[in-house]
């Protein structure tokens, strides 16, 4: 089985690795980056648990090849806090108690920040959809909702 | 499995055509990746055609458009020119899946994928566009409606490749739309989809294509619903006689999402509304 050498950027860090071609994105972030934040839920790109950003694109990690990384600059939930300094988002998280079990907060996490930058604005309805595809069984979004539009919120007064 | 990421589209095609066993082209992947994960279809040879000039551009081109193989549905709804001219074909590739998906899925990727229930093909039909495709005989160019036949399968032949979708000039007076029935909002599969794509001169409509998707093994381009409105300002009769024809093209199947009643019924409902929208567009445009 050859292997393929893939250069990449990870949270702004270049990375190198060796994977093979069958190997997903979030097959290579979890267990040769050891980046386990992006989890796998359904591995079809039905739960958005995998979510990371490729070239600032939303993207389901687990819809992609590791090998595709080459030359990309992927962004995870591990890059999302500043050292120590959570995100407002995941203060937010936190405040509302906008999870339970956790497994889909990453993803989560990393599609709101990816809706913030590129809609500063956003309506419920719109937060809604741009979540449609990041599922959560514990909370009933209602929280998770109210978090990210309390957020967005924030981060319009403090610009 | 190999892979293989060709800087053009003829080498693409040799090494689809050198290689043993099962191959597959990846621009998006969110069909190729769930049918590798699930073992549906393991490829021996994976072509990634993501490297290839061109195939990330929406290009103008004789008055219309040439939409790269691996241009994905985020980026066509964030092109606000080719939204303008054809907003039900944008609509119809921004109802596929997730955000995620979206930063992903391709209109030739659905195309290729074969399903009946592909929500950009019926918007695709009625817009009248084309592909072209390369191969080891060749290159040569095909009306979008000219390749599904059959769930799954399509009329390229082994080893050939779509290099560009080739979208028409709007022209004047034309407007286009797509709608889906789903038993919910968001992230799921067409029950039913109707495009409609006409054109009006003044009141009338002059030009019209309809098609449906969901109610046939392929999606259909329907000449008796598009004949049925031809001709008219989209009165009560003509409506009638739009859903008539549109409920008539339908042999579908029953399964989980519907029956063949329920998919023969909401045909024709659809028709009437996506064609209401296109008329409103095609009024409202210039």
């Amino acid at each position: 089985m050859s292997m393929i050498h893939v250069t990449t950027t990870v949270n702004g860090d270049e990375v190198e690795f060796l994977c093979d071609p069958r190997e997903t994105l979030l097959d290579v972030l979890r267990d040769r980056l050891a980046l386990t934040g992006s989890k796998e839920g359904c591995g079809t790109g039905d739960c958005g648990a995998c979510s990371v950003t490729v070239d600032d694109r939303l993207v389901c990690s687990c819809l992609m090849l590791g090998a595709e990384a080459e030359g990309k600059s992927i962004a995870t939930v591990e890059g999302i806090a500043d050292g120590e300094e959570l995100h407002p988002l995941q203060t937010k998280f936190i405040e509302y108690a906008a999870l339970q079990c956790g497994i889909c907060t990453p993803g989560i996490l990393v599609a709101t920040k990816a809706l913030l930058e590129k809609k500063p604005d956003p309506t419920e309805t719109e937060v809604r959809y741009w979540l449609a595809g990041n599922l959560c069984r514990c909370t009933g979004y209602d929280k998770i909702i109210r978090a990210v539009m309390d957020t967005a919120a924030d981060l319009r007064k403090a610009s | 499995m190999q892979y293989h990421t060709p800087g053009n589209f003829e080498d693409a095609v040799s090494i689809a055509a050198k290689a043993d066993g099962v191959t597959r082209f990846l621009a998006g992947g969110t069909d190729v990746l769930v049918q590798l994960r699930a073992d549906i279809v393991t490829p021996d040879v994976l072509i990634d055609i993501k490297k290839i000039d061109g195939v990330k551009d929406i290009a103008r081109e004789g008055g219309g458009w040439r939409i790269g193989v691996a241009v994905t549905g985020a980026e066509m709804s964030e092109h606000s020119e080719l939204e303008a001219e054809w907003p039900g074909l944008v609509e119809a590739m921004d109802l596929i899946g997730s955000t995620q998906v979206q930063g992903r899925a391709t209109l030739v990727g659905n195309l290729c994928n074969g399903s009946p229930a592909a929500d950009s093909v019926p918007a695709m039909f009625a817009a009248g566009a084309s592909v072209s495709i390369i191969g080891p005989n060749g290159s040569r160019k095909v009306a979008v409606a000219d390749i599904p036949t059959g769930p799954g399968r399509t009329s390229l032949e082994k080893d050939e490749a779509i290099t560009a979708v080739h979208i028409p000039a709007r022209g004047k007076n034309g407007g286009d739309a797509y709608l889906r029935f789903i038993p919910r909002t968001e992230m799921d599969i067409a029950v039913v989809g109707c495009g409609v794509n006409l054109r009006v001169d003044g009141d009338t409509i002059s030009e019209a294509r309809v098609s449906l998707g969901a109610v046939a093994p392929t999606v259909l381009l329907v000449q008796a619903a598009a004949d049925a409105i031809i001709g008219t300002s989209l009165d009560d009769a003509a409506m009638d006689a739009l859903a008539a024809a549109a409920s008539a093209a339908c042999n579908p199947i029953d399964d989980k999402r519907g029956t063949i009643k329920f998919r023969t019924h909401v045909a024709g409902v659809l028709a009437r509304r996506a064609a209401k929208i296109a008329y409103d567009r095609a009024r409202a445009s210039k």
